[in-house]
């Protein structure tokens, strides 16, 4: 499988085999292997909207590899705010790096920028639809733990209706056939098209409204946050909120092994004792951003193989 | 092909669309932009062994190409088009649902970039039958009865 020249835009590009040999290279980069494979090339990091610790990361990775990196972040200070369309933007900053991250708070302009770049593009946010690194590492974090994706438990807790990580790692999993626990209000209950896509992929999946019942059921549970400007009424948000709240004791109920990841930033749907808990694997998870994302931009630069 | 039912239809030259859901003729010539382009005949509501009521309509001195059906496909994928020249059938085929409509539907997220920026849509389908859509650019899915043609 050849990545070279490949734009990353969305998690339903991806095939089972490109996961695993993201997760491979991941691994191999985490053990010490590839440093400066990257030396000479140029990232640049186009950031239309802010997004502090995504575009750190990516910074932070190509520089590890021995790379260097040019950018903007927040379209003020471009010649966006001049008027300049995506289309121009992109077309002249092809001429200057080997690979392109973008950020854009409208949907699909990642893909629209893959089809008018030369270099290969990273999607690293498109409003509310993908941010595949993101994905890739949740897959290589459940790897350091588990060995197999088909024989893993997987839970989803919080808003996992508009909850664009949920979305991309349990399409991810479908390809490996992982069966899936939902967990969410009835507001904020997974897309049914997205059921439906899951499903046919092959995962078996089972959508509650809370924990209860789920002591020794799971092997990871990956939380995200709820919003409160989901909901119109205050009172509602108040009664959902406590219920998804993660304390020690509920992590305790759940099973001893369960392994908790969460996207970060978190609010307060993690209580901070959990931290302390070795269930606790989303500081990991995390830092597991940098290897990730050494290895797309190794791959679809080409000087990984 | 009896010369007898092409009497009751008859043209000499063009195209005839058949089998178009009852009610759905004036949408497809909405589409396909025929108002302007010649003789057109429209009948509506006839009775249909298999569909119960169904529409046609008769496009004369015009031949539908792929990128036509295509489009009609989205509200008549049932309708059949049959070409005529010289007073005599000289193909008749079917509607194929392509396996991507580019630039027919419009995107209904105003927050897809094909909202914001000149870029042609793209719909891939997810499934035929109900028909299913997905957006190329921010992947959201639309239902056939919810499909807006552009």
């Amino acid at each position: 499988m050849d990545f070279e020249g490949t734009s990353i835009i969305s998690i339903r590009d991806m095939e089972r085999e490109s996961l695993l040999r993201i997760i491979e290279v991941s691994n191999e980069i985490k053990g010490g292997r590839h440093a400066g494979c990257l030396e000479g090339k140029v990232l640049a990091t186009l950031f239309f909207e802010p997004s502090t610790r995504t575009r750190l990361s990516f910074e932070s990775a190509m520089r590890r590899m021995g790379g260097s990196v040019i950018g903007f972040a927040g379209e003020d200070y471009t010649s966006v705010r001049k008027g300049e369309s995506l289309y121009d933007t992109i077309r002249t900053v092809c001429g200057y790096c080997d690979a392109i991250v973008i950020r854009h708070p409208v949907e699909g302009a990642a893909r629209l920028a893959s089809e008018v770049a030369t270099v290969p593009v990273i999607n690293a946010g498109d409003g509310a639809n993908q941010h595949p690194t993101q994905t890739f590492l949740d897959l290589f974090t459940m790897t350091e733990f588990f060995a197999d994706f088909s024989k893993l438990r997987v839970g989803f807790l919080g808003d996992l209706k508009y909850g664009r990580t949920v979305h991309s790692l349990a399409y991810a999993l479908s390809l490996f056939r992982t069966p899936m626990w939902f967990i969410s209000p009835e507001l904020l209950k997974m897309p049914e098209d997205l059921m439906q896509e899951i499903g046919r992929n092959g995962s078996k999946t089972h959508e509650l409204e809370d924990l209860d019942r789920l002591e020794g059921t799971l092997d990871v549970l990956y939380v995200t946050r709820i919003q409160k400007e989901r909901f119109g009424d205050m009172q509602e948000y108040a009664k959902v909120a406590g219920c998804y709240r993660l304390t020690k004791k509920v992590v305790e109920q759940l099973g001893r092994d369960v392994k908790i990841m969460h996207p970060l930033p978190r609010v307060d749907e993690i209580a901070m004792e959990v931290d302390e808990l070795e269930n606790a694997i989303y500081f990991k998870q995390a830092h597991n951003g940098i290897p990730v994302r050494q290895a797309v931009l190794g791959l679809v630069v080409g000087t990984l193989k | 092909m009896s010369e007898k039912t092409y009497k009751v239809y008859a043209i000499n030259d063009g195209t005839v669309i058949d089998h178009i859901p009852a009610q759905k003729a004036l949408k497809v010539i909405d589409i396909l932009g025929l108002e302007n382009e010649g003789i057109l005949t429209i009948g509506i509501g006839f009775s249909s062994h298999k569909m119960g009521k169904k529409d046609i309509i008769k496009i004369e001195n015009k031949y539908l190409k792929k990128e036509e059906t295509d489009r009609i496909s989205l509200i008549a994928p049932q309708a059949t088009i049959n070409i005529i020249r010289e007073g005599g059938l000289r193909e008749k085929r079917k509607i194929e649902i392509p396996k991507e409509y580019i630039d027919i539907v419009k995107c209904l997220n105003p927050n897809c970039i094909t909202s914001k920026a000149e870029v042609k849509t793209r719909f891939k389908i997810v499934q035929s039958s109900p028909l299913v859509l997905r957006c190329h650019y921010c992947e959201r899915i639309v239902n056939a009865g919810d499909v807006e043609i552009q």
